[in-house]
């Protein structure tokens, strides 16, 4: 099989949104996705353009309106829990619930679709934990509760989590919301590495436009009246970023290659 | 490769021997003590001292010290189950209502047996028949409480909607006492103060039977209930099936707390008590330590709140509801106060 060309997500003709009741609440659609193996993808689009919806979509939280998913060539639709939770892993925004758990029990809970039905850790799941560990470098905290962690840590170690999970695809929600500028890019070059040295699809969401831009091997803009998936130079090229926000405000600097306020403002 | 999660197992063999000694403490105590030389003369078939007390050992104390031990392991399971599930440091039976349903279960039965015929009549006096209505009692209230929580997340309210659900089962069964015979309402009584006595070898058997269904679903929970730790959408992108989980919690816990409530009544605050308890030993969340140790914690407490009811070497004897009480809620206070935030 060639490698090469396989593709680790696609969409056919996708449309993402809301049903309820009566109303079809369409947030985007025509959706053709082809991603291959080994990609940083940063999603962007301004708030509340359905960033999040799309994620949530190709991860099965939410139906698609209509159109096909595939990951690794399996239909989402029959892809039964625990063999997707075999090929992707997720990191989200959300607060977790209060408990006591350590660091080392946390990235643990990883190996759930693979451990028994008591969930005993074996020899395998140990050396993933190890490895999933020491490759985001938090193997000092694994003693420490996890509420302890400051915000930059807890990030790294939820990405361990994932990590642990051994998916070809890795997909976070906004992993940056609540860092400060040096652990967004610690937290965005890890991701890049682990894209690189790990040969894993990683997609996330994020508002670090211009870091997107220097980090990110594929970028998917979100824009009211279209999706665009494409290289960052080549979206540069064709003037594409320019879309993202209808604003007076901001506007994008090609030989920057970077957002800056408008001298309109 | 070393698996670093504590075992805890030094913490366990602890707790083990204590609650051998506890259980051989509470047996030899009551209104007449029985030296403990005598206990295993008794035991062991030999030539006690007084006849009495072989009779008092075998015949009283040994099934309610069994009562003990499987009421106060249900109940706290059951409690550490619902604040899993509920996301909740205060829930458990007593709190969210399922004890209250338990209780109009029995109350229909026993209150309610005039308007059924003979052959139900026969049924509801039957102690199977108390466990069965009183696990579907808890069933429809726990269900409620659960509808609820899936629609409001805020855990204030989820308590008030559990408080509501006791106000309402308790006014449904003061509107049947208000019908029945002073007789059945007596009988409703008695059963309502609480007791780990006046259970027969074949009760403790019932029992014993449907404790051990329960905790046979909890213990195929256990993987599940670790990764909705990290909440219901973690837990779905780790491959668990959320709602099944979810009905097998509700099933257990009104299995335990229906057929415990059936037997010994409603018993306040080990269910939301113990856990946090065994959590100050354990400092962990990982349910299979957890179920363990809250199981045995449980066990424990029970037989000593059972021996400080006895009142040792007094005649009388104090509801085991006042006791549990009396532990349990400044426990809670306490909890609260020093932590400022519980964990589940």
């Amino acid at each position: 099989m060639d490698l090469k060309n396989q593709h680790i997500i696609k969409t056919t003709n996708l449309s993402i949104g809301y049903t309820s009741k009566k109303n079809v609440n369409t947030i985007a659609s025509g959706l053709n996705i082809e991603l291959g193996k080994g990609k940083l993808v940063c999603l962007l689009g301004k708030n509340g353009i359905g960033k999040s919806t799309l994620l949530r979509t190709l991860t099965k939280v939410q139906p698609a309106l209509s159109g096909e998913i595939f990951i690794n060539n399996n239909n989402l639709k029959t892809l039964n829990s625990v063999d997707l939770a075999k090929s992707l892993s997720l990191v989200l925004t959300e607060h977790l619930p209060e408990s006591n758990l350590s660091v080392y029990e946390l990235v643990a809970l990883g190996r759930q679709p693979y451990t028994n039905w008591v969930g005993n850790l074996s020899e395998t799941d140990l050396k993933f934990i190890d490895s999933a560990l020491e490759q985001t470098n938090t193997k000092h905290l694994i003693n420490s509760k996890y509420y302890e962690l400051s915000d930059g840590q807890l990030q790294k170690v939820l990405i361990a989590r994932a990590l642990a999970q051994n998916t070809d695809i890795i997909i976070l929600d906004e992993p940056t919301a609540h860092l400060d500028i040096h652990h967004t890019i610690e937290t965005l070059a890890l991701l890049k590495k682990l894209a690189a040295t790990c040969n894993k699809t990683i997609i996330v969401s994020t508002h670090e436009i211009n870091l997107a831009l220097q980090l990110a091997d594929i970028l998917w803009l979100m824009t009211p009246s279209n999706f665009m998936a494409d290289t960052t130079e080549n979206l540069i090229e064709n003037d594409s970023l320019d879309q993202l926000f209808e604003s007076d405000l901001i506007s994008f600097n090609k030989t920057l290659k970077q957002f800056t306020l408008s001298n309109s403002y | 490769m070393v698996n670093p999660i504590k075992s805890y197992r030094n913490t366990f063999i602890i707790l083990v021997a204590a609650l051998l000694l506890i259980f051989i403490m509470n047996i030899s105590l009551g209104s007449v003590y029985i030296p403990l030389k005598q206990l295993f003369l008794a035991f062991m078939d030999g030539d006690v001292e007084k006849e009495s007390w072989k009779s008092i050992a075998i015949n009283y104390r040994l099934p309610k010290a069994i009562t003990a031990i499987i009421v106060g392991s249900g109940l706290s399971i059951s409690g550490l189950l619902m604040q899993t599930l509920f996301r909740n440091p205060l829930a458990g039976p007593y709190v969210l209502g399922i004890s209250s349903g338990a209780s109009l279960g029995v109350a229909i039965l026993i209150l309610g047996a005039s308007f059924f015929g003979g052959t139900i009549a026969g049924f509801a006096f039957s102690s199977w028949g108390h466990a069965i209505a009183a696990s579907i009692g808890a069933f429809l209230v726990l269900s409620a409480v659960m509808m609820a929580a899936i629609k409001v997340r805020n855990t204030m309210s989820i308590l008030i909607i559990g408080l509501m659900f006791g106000s309402l089962t308790a006014s449904v069964i003061s509107v049947l006492a208000y019908f029945s015979s002073a007789n059945q309402l007596q009988q409703y009584l008695f059963w309502s103060f609480g007791s780990l006595g006046n259970l027969s070898w074949n009760e403790i058997l019932t029992l014993l039977i449907i404790f051990l269904i329960g905790i046979t679903f909890v213990i195929f929970i256990i993987k599940p209930l670790n990764s909705l730790l990290l909440g219901e959408n973690y837990a779905k992108s780790m491959g668990v099936n959320v709602k099944r989980t979810r009905n097998i919690t509700l099933i257990s816990t009104s299995i335990l707390t229906g057929a415990i409530t059936a037997f010994s009544g409603p018993i306040a605050f080990i269910g939301l008590a113990v856990p946090h308890l065994t959590k100050l030993l354990f400092s962990t969340s990982n349910h299979k330590i957890l179920v363990p140790a809250v199981a045995i914690s449980g066990a424990i407490i029970m037989l000593i709140c059972d021996s400080i009811a006895q009142l040792p070497t007094s005649e009388y004897t104090l509801p085991i509801n006042a006791i549990t009480s009396l532990f349990g809620a400044p426990i809670i206070i306490w909890l609260l106060v020093r932590k400022r935030k519980i964990t589940y």
